[in-house]
């Protein structure tokens, strides 16, 4: 008896050291977001919260343009996830309810996707959006993020486990395929829907590499830019103060995002490592 | 292989297909084609014309020691974020495992931090290690009794607090999927282990870790990625490569080389090594993965 509640004392320290050492950075982050100019220089560092966060978020929301910033963020998130999740849909549906001429190949073709990260084919693709004209517009920032390897693969996964009987009964009942697809398909797939936007919003709410390069204006400037931009904006000695203002702004669409799905994303989490 | 459901509609599925099917081959493949093609080109003093140079690009890329130094700097820099980063993962999803108290304020403390950007953790963890201000060389001045650490103009220190930043960036993510392969793991299969009287070490060596390698494999593979590529936003925020080319790992080169001096064929053949490594892993994750989930039926 004696020995499991040592085991569990063990267990639950290990845990709160963990959650410690994860927790503490963005903590010390909030703390300093405060600060004023002067406490946030102070030597040794000071780890009690001052009340000087709303001034500092205003400083930091009016350097960058930060309003301007978090929409373009925005849109860019929620068009892109909103996107992928109806062509992963449909591209699912097609190869697991079809029998289709080339179906391998047109598979194998979208798993490529995976293979040919941004950085494998960088500067052509930055070329083919000056060509389009794209520089500097939200169509650079979106559509060549459109296609999903991870949306198919795990709407497929799914697909494939949805009984027969129900494409078979909807059938019988006269329905086509797309109206299987939209009344019966599509509301069973919740879940998965929901786990797929966290993921994709998130994954888009942190591109940087691909915005730094095609967007040149203030105005077409995503906030995690912003972030950069907060950073360099200073001449000698970094406000940190200001910046962990706009760090904390910045990071907290993705979390709210996070937070209202968590229980559909654990879910559809779950569901993909299932084999 | 796919029943088909729905006998009689021939053109359907190309059409479901093809929107996603356009924007790969558009965006993502003809793009990659002209990359490699690209790399065997270079482009006219006045960038008037392209003029074909057979291999030199890679002859180039292969005899500058600036190459082979970010070479060497992203093989460190992952190895560190893979290895520290799903260790740790591992073990906290395995003590959340655990019959414990408070599972469900533990899991949500631990995973949060997956909405951060790479960006956002640079940001953070500069704040943190800022030579004069920062709460660690404050910590590590006290411990020490007086070194002042300066990761700002210490090449070795750089690497480390990168790579620490980086690792700590990914445990939300880690820690999600280590959790969801956990509970894909029988428990009949480890109370199996317990009677037969292997020990915790034994049962964990031999029944859970096996069982979790495609969760294993799958993360191996995301988090190379995330390694080679997505930490870019990281590097910029905190050092831009520096001091001198101390954390200038490969992605980063590439940018410099393509979009700061544009020598687009030079980062062309970049692109095109970058994508040997990954396809190379892309297939033995795929073998693991295919093999080990016949395995674990």
């Amino acid at each position: 008896m004696k020995r499991k509640t040592l085991y569990q004392l063990f267990i639950h320290g290990f845990l709160i050291l963990s959650v410690f050492i994860i927790a503490f950075p963005v903590l010390y982050a909030l703390i300093t977001s405060t600060l004023s100019f002067s406490d946030a220089f102070s030597y040794p560092p000071k780890l009690v919260p001052g009340r000087h966060f709303f001034e500092n978020a205003a400083e930091a929301w009016n350097r960058v343009h930060m309003g301007r910033l978090m929409f373009n963020s925005a849109v860019v998130s929620v068009s892109v996830a909103v996107v992928k999740i109806i062509l992963s849909l449909m591209a699912a549906f097609a190869y697991t309810h079809f029998r289709f001429r080339g179906q391998g190949l047109l598979f194998a073709l979208c798993m490529v996707t995976q293979m040919l990260p941004l950085p494998v084919r960088i500067v052509p693709t930055f070329e083919l959006m000056r060509a389009f004209g794209w520089i500097d517009t939200y169509w650079a920032l979106t559509v060549p993020f459109f296609a999903s390897t991870t949306g198919i693969l795990l709407f497929r996964q799914f697909f494939l486990t949805v009984p027969r009987d129900l494409s078979d009964a909807a059938r019988v009942d006269g329905a086509g395929p797309m109206r299987y697809f939209f009344q019966i398909l599509i509301p069973i797939s919740k879940t998965n829907i929901a786990a797929l936007f966290v993921i994709e919003f998130i994954f888009m709410w942190s591109q940087y590499l691909w915005p730094l390069i095609v967007t040149n204006s203030r105005e077409m400037r995503v906030v995690q830019i912003g972030l950069k931009m907060l950073l360099a904006s200073e001449q000698q000695a970094p406000e940190w103060n200001v910046i962990m203002a706009g760090t904390v702004i910045a990071m907290l669409p993705p979390l709210i995002v996070l937070i209202i799905f968590r229980r559909s994303f654990a879910q559809g989490i779950a569901m993909q490592t299932e084999k | 292989m796919p029943q088909d459901r729905f006998p009689g509609h021939r053109l359907l599925p190309y059409l479901l297909v093809f929107p996603s099917l356009a924007v790969i081959v558009v965006f993502l493949i003809i793009p990659f084609i002209q990359s490699v093609k690209m790399s065997f080109y270079k482009m006219s003093p006045f960038g008037t014309r392209l003029i074909y140079v057979g291999f030199d690009n890679y002859r180039q890329l292969f005899s500058s020691p600036d190459y082979l130094h970010s070479v060497v700097i992203t093989l460190i820099f992952s190895v560190f974020v893979i290895l520290v980063g799903l260790g740790l993962s591992l073990a906290i999803a395995l003590a959340l495992n655990q019959r414990i108290r408070g599972k469900g304020f533990y899991q949500v403390a631990l995973i949060w931090t997956y909405a951060l950007s790479p960006a956002v953790a640079g940001t953070i963890w500069a704040l943190m290690f800022a030579p004069a201000t920062g709460i660690m060389p404050y910590i590590i001045s006290k411990l020490s009794g007086g070194y002042k650490l300066n990761w700002m103009t210490n090449p070795t220190v750089a690497l480390l607090v990168v790579s620490a930043a980086a690792t700590w960036k990914m445990l939300g993510y880690n820690i999600v999927f280590y959790i969801a392969g956990l509970q894909n793991v029988p428990g009949e299969l480890l109370e199996a282990a317990r009677v037969d009287g292997a020990g915790p070490w034994q049962t964990f060596w031999r029944v859970t870790f096996p069982m979790l390698s495609p969760t294993t494999t799958f993360l191996l593979f995301v988090n190379m990625l995330y390694a080679f590529f997505q930490v870019f936003g990281l590097i910029d925020i905190m050092t831009r490569g520096g001091p001198g080319n101390a954390t200038e790992i490969l992605v980063y080169k590439l940018y410099r080389d393509g979009f700061i001096h544009l020598k687009s064929g030079y980062a062309a053949a970049q692109s095109f090594v970058i994508f040997i490594v990954i396809a190379v892993l892309a297939v033995l994750q795929l073998r693991v993965a295919t093999r080990k989930a016949v395995y674990a039926r």
